[in-house]
Order: structure tokens, then sequence, then C-alpha cells
């Protein structure tokens, strides 16, 4: 049986995940009300956060000092980012549901 | 220790699966706030599992003090960030999302720089990608941190031009470019980057987001916050493929998607291309030879609240001026009275009002105002029609009829039609003109009256008046 060819195999997969993340990214967000427009953009703000992920496992495996310093700005500026991203979603987050509670309240 | 992997690649697939339903449920104010903390529940568990990694790593001298130095920069990245996220005020929200946004691309740089010193590891047939990722990431924490300058007021929010600025642009981006090239097809080098010129890449880079940001003045910032919330992403996603890593490509594709509809999104509210946004320095000039028929016609708060009392119905649009004078919290308490008097109260919110995508709908519901009152643009242009008072709270280009009228720089812009109500009142700080430098009509038409002074001072002022009716 002839073994289709290393890019294939290798890239292949990946380019499809990119094609079906973008879509999918598209898709779930296409109807979004101008209301949620800063949530929705600093939620996926703290959601490419992951890049935390990647500066750890660079800084791991740093190995001499001008690599352990890029590391460490790595780490340090992923980790702002994705606490800092979920601290600010959260917290608007948390005013829509409180400014919307209220308002009820007189009503009852 | 292979099997190390059978724990984290489920775990990544199952944070990548948790991120995707996160941002669905953005997509509903009343699902939102469950969505991100299933997001943080997943982004832990994401983070977790990756410390396993180095482990399985052939062990080095260095590996012990990596993780030392992990722990300190996460310690301190992470409380620095989350205190100044909790401390800071509602109405610099737009800068600080900026700035974590630019910490994220300036991380994926960082990354991708790593990446290619170390040469050794894996056998680095992904250099292209990491170059790409790399100048993405540095050109995105560059310009956000500019962008943070300008809504921080440390620099002004005025476009900042100089004579030949997009051929010097254009030249910066091209050595990068070229750089990147030249270490793609250099296989020689891919046994080890040299460090100085790697550094030189990507201060190219920096310089380039630098640049590109300067000509760009504060009402285009919404348009430019989502497109370096969109670049992060996609360079998070190019430095996953580089990496292997799955949640990196997963969260930093969909981000690139998402990022780039909301940009898209932005700069068609205002009629104009991304590439006018970017490249046109909007604002810098000034319309002329545009006659406008009537006077400016002010009024007082004492007027505007019997205006106000006596009406059915009113529809607030706020804009960047509201966010200045931090007068979210008079306008709700002006809001209060009236619907005790009866009067229905609604608010008009144009997608591009203030700095960021949202703004105006952040501002307000920090006031306490409920998001069933605020309406997008197309639901309530038709109401304006049978409105009595519209409330022009420091908005300008946003309210302009000027977009109806041909040969205006803001022609075919959508705009909140509030000169279709019985009244406007425009509340506004002094004379001066819009950001887009434009006359605007509507202060000249018939039915429209000026409250001029600093929107906390009027609308308190409102109040007092409205309490004595």
């Amino acid at each position: 049986m002839i073994q289709p060819p290393t890019w294939v195999i290798q890239y292949l997969p990946l380019v499809y995940i990119a094609f079906l993340a973008a879509f999918t990214g598209y898709e779930v967000i296409s109807r979004v009300p101008t209301l949620l427009h800063t949530p929705l953009m600093s939620g996926s703000n703290f959601i490419h956060g992951a890049v935390l992920v990647g500066s750890m496992v660079m800084l791991g495996l740093a190995q001499n000092l001008p690599e352990q310093i890029v590391g460490f700005i790595a780490v340090l500026l992923g980790a702002a980012n994705v606490t800092g991203g979920y601290a600010v979603t959260d917290r608007i987050l948390e005013m829509f549901d409180r400014a919307k509670q209220r308002e009820k309240k007189p009503e009852a | 220790m292979e099997w190390i992997y059978d724990i984290i690649e489920p775990v990544y697939l199952l944070a990548a699966i948790l991120f995707i339903l996160a941002l669905r449920a953005m997509s509903n104010p009343a699902t939102a706030r469950g969505g991100i903390v299933w997001a943080g529940f997943g982004m832990l568990l994401a983070i977790g599992v990756t410390i396993l990694i180095p482990v399985t790593l052939p062990s080095s001298s260095t590996l012990f003090l990596n993780f030392v130095l992990m722990g300190i920069a996460i310690a301190i990245g992470g409380s620095i960030a989350y205190y100044a996220a909790i401390k800071v005020q509602m109405t610099n929200m737009p800068q600080m999302v900026a700035i974590y946004n630019g910490m994220g691309g300036g991380a994926a740089g960082a990354i991708a720089a790593v990446d290619l010193m170390l040469s050794n590891w894996p056998a680095n047939q992904y250099a292209p990608l990491d170059i790409v990722g790399g100048l993405i990431g540095s050109v995105s924490f560059a310009g956000s941190l500019i962008a943070f300058l300008k809504l921080q007021g440390w620099m002004t929010q005025k476009p900042v031009t100089f004579p030949g600025q997009n051929v010097v642009n254009l030249v910066v981006l091209g050595l990068a470019a070229l750089f990147g090239a030249f270490f793609i097809i250099q296989p020689a080098f891919l046994a080890g980057f040299p460090v100085s010129l790697l550094a030189m890449f990507f201060v190219l880079g920096l310089l380039y987001g630098l640049f590109m940001t300067l000509p760009i003045g504060g009402a285009d910032m919404p348009v430019v916050i989502s497109l370096y919330n969109a670049l992060t992403g996609m360079a998070v996603g190019i430095d996953g493929f580089a990496l292997n890593n799955f949640a990196m490509i997963v969260a930093g594709v969909i981000v690139g998607a998402a990022g780039s509809l909301l940009t898209y999104l932005m700069a068609k509210a205002m009629n104009r291309s991304l590439s006018n946004v970017l490249f046109s320095a909007f604002g810098a000039k000034e319309e002329t030879g545009v006659e406008l028929k009537g006077s400016l016609k002010p009024t007082d708060p004492d007027d505007v609240a019997v205006q106000l009392a006596y009406s059915s119905k009113v529809i607030i649009a706020p804009g960047y001026g509201m966010a200045v004078a931090q007068a979210q919290g008079k306008v709700k308490e002006m809001c209060d009275i009236l619907e005790q008097k009866g009067v229905t109260v609604k608010f008009a919110i144009h997608p591009v009002a203030g700095r960021m995508p949202g703004h105006m709908n952040v501002l307000l519901a920090e006031a306490g105002v409920s998001y069933d009152k605020l309406f997008d643009i197309d639901e309530i242009n038709p109401e304006f029609a049978t409105t009595d008072v519209a409330m022009v709270i420091g908005a300008n280009d946003t309210v302009n009829p000027a977009a109806h009228r041909q040969g205006s720089p803001l022609f075919g812009m959508p705009v909140l039609e509030v000169e279709q109500a019985k009244s406007v009142v425009v509340l506004k700080r002094g004379q001066g003109k819009g950001f887009a430098g434009i006359e605007n009509d509507l202060f000249y038409r018939d039915n429209c009256k000026m409250l001029y002074g600093d929107a906390t001072d009027s609308l308190s002022k409102v109040v007092q008046a409205l309490k004595k009716l």
C-alpha cells in the first residue's frame, strides 16, 4: 500500500482544524447584539490567553539565559493577558446582571 | 513518560470545547456570565496540565530554574493584571482591553522568538510559522500599546501624521518581511538563528505596530481595538501550529475569526473600509465649502426639564462625551425620575459610539440601566418619528444627518436619526466640531436646541429642575 506523502499526514489535519475553527468562530458570534460587543471582545481576549500555555512550554524548554529571559517575558505577558482578560470580562458581565436585577426590584 | 500526553491532549480538547461553548453563550446576556466561568474553568485545566509538559523532556540543568521562573512570572503577571482589572474605573475599560490584548500579542511574539532560538527542538521545520506568528504578535503588541496610550490620554487622541507616512510604514513592513523571508530561505540559519538578527526582526515588527497605530484617531479606536484582538488571536493560532498545541490552535483561530468579524462590523458601522480606517488618518482634515442654514439655538436646563416631563416618549443617544464627563450616573437618575412621571425612556446605541465596541452599554450598565432599555441602531431608528424628545449626550458624528448628504465625508454611514423626533436636545461641551471635523447639520435644524456645558453639570441641573416640577 502506498503511504500518502508526509505533508498530507503532518499538515493537512491542522489546516482542516484551522478552517473548521475559523468557521465556528464566525458562526458562533455572527449574531451578537451591540449590547454584548465589549464582553465578547474582552471574552475572546481572555480566550486567546491560551497563549500562556505555549509560553509555559517555551520557558520550560529554555536552555540559556537569552531564551530564559524571552521565555520569562512570554509567561509574564501571557499570565497578564489571561487573568486580566478574565477579570475584565467577568466584571462587565456582572454589571449587566446587576443592572438588570436592580431594575426589576421596584416592579416586584 | 509518554502517558502524560494521554492526559494532556484530552484536557486540551475539553478546554477547546469549553472555549467554543463560552463564546456561544456570549451571544445572549442571560447566559454570557455562565459562559465565561466555563471558559475560565477550561483555561485553568489547560494551564494545569501544561505544567506536566516539561517533565517529559530530557532533563537539563536549567529545567528546575525554568520552573521557578515560570512560577514567579505567573505570580507577578497574574496578580498585577488582576489587581488592575478589578480596580480600574469603568470609563477606563477600553484601554484595559487594549493593553491585555497587547500582552497576548507580546506573549505570542516572545513564544515565536524562543522557538526560533531553540533551533534543536523540534528540529525546527515550523520556523516559517514562527516568523509569521512572531511578526503578527509583535505588531499587535506595539499597536495595542499605542492604542492604550492614546485612550489613557498619555498621548494625543488626534491622528499623528507626517509627510510620507504611508511610505515609511510600508518600508518598515517590507524590511520585516524581507528579514523573515531571509530566515526561511537561508537554511544555514536553521541550525541556529543568531539572536542579534532575530532581535532586529522583532524590533521591525514592533516599529510597524507603532507606526501603523500613530495616524489612527480616537473615534476609530473601536475598529483598532477589535482589529488587534483579531491579530493577537491569529498570532496565537499560528504559534499553536508551530508548537503543535491544539488548545492554542483552536483558541487562537476562533478568536482570530470572531475578531475579524467584529472588526468588519465596526468598520461597516462607519461605512468605511478597514484600509480607509488604517491608512487615511481620518479626522485630520476638515470639510470645507458647506454652508449650513439656520442657527445654533441654546437652551437652559429648566426648559429641558419641562420639555422632558411633559413628553410621553424620550430617547437618549449617548456618545463619547458621556464617558468623558462620567455622566452615566446622572443619566440614570434622570431616567428614574422621568419613569416615575410615566415617561417611556429608551436608549439608542450606535455601534461605534465611544472608544470600543459596546462602550456605551458597559457605562450604562455600570450606572444600573437595564439592558432591556438599550436598543441597536436598526431597532431604534424607526421609533424616532414617534418620539417627543431625543436627547443627545456627547455624541456628534453618530447622529449627524450629513451622513445622508452626498459629498459629505460621512456620507453613507448609518446614523441615529434623532432629527426625526419632535424636538432634539443636544448636550455638548462647547461649539467645537465632532471627531471627524465635520459640521453637524443636526445642530442647525429648527427642532434642535443646544444645552452647552459639562454633561454631568447640565444633567444635574436638569434633574434638580425635574424634582421641582
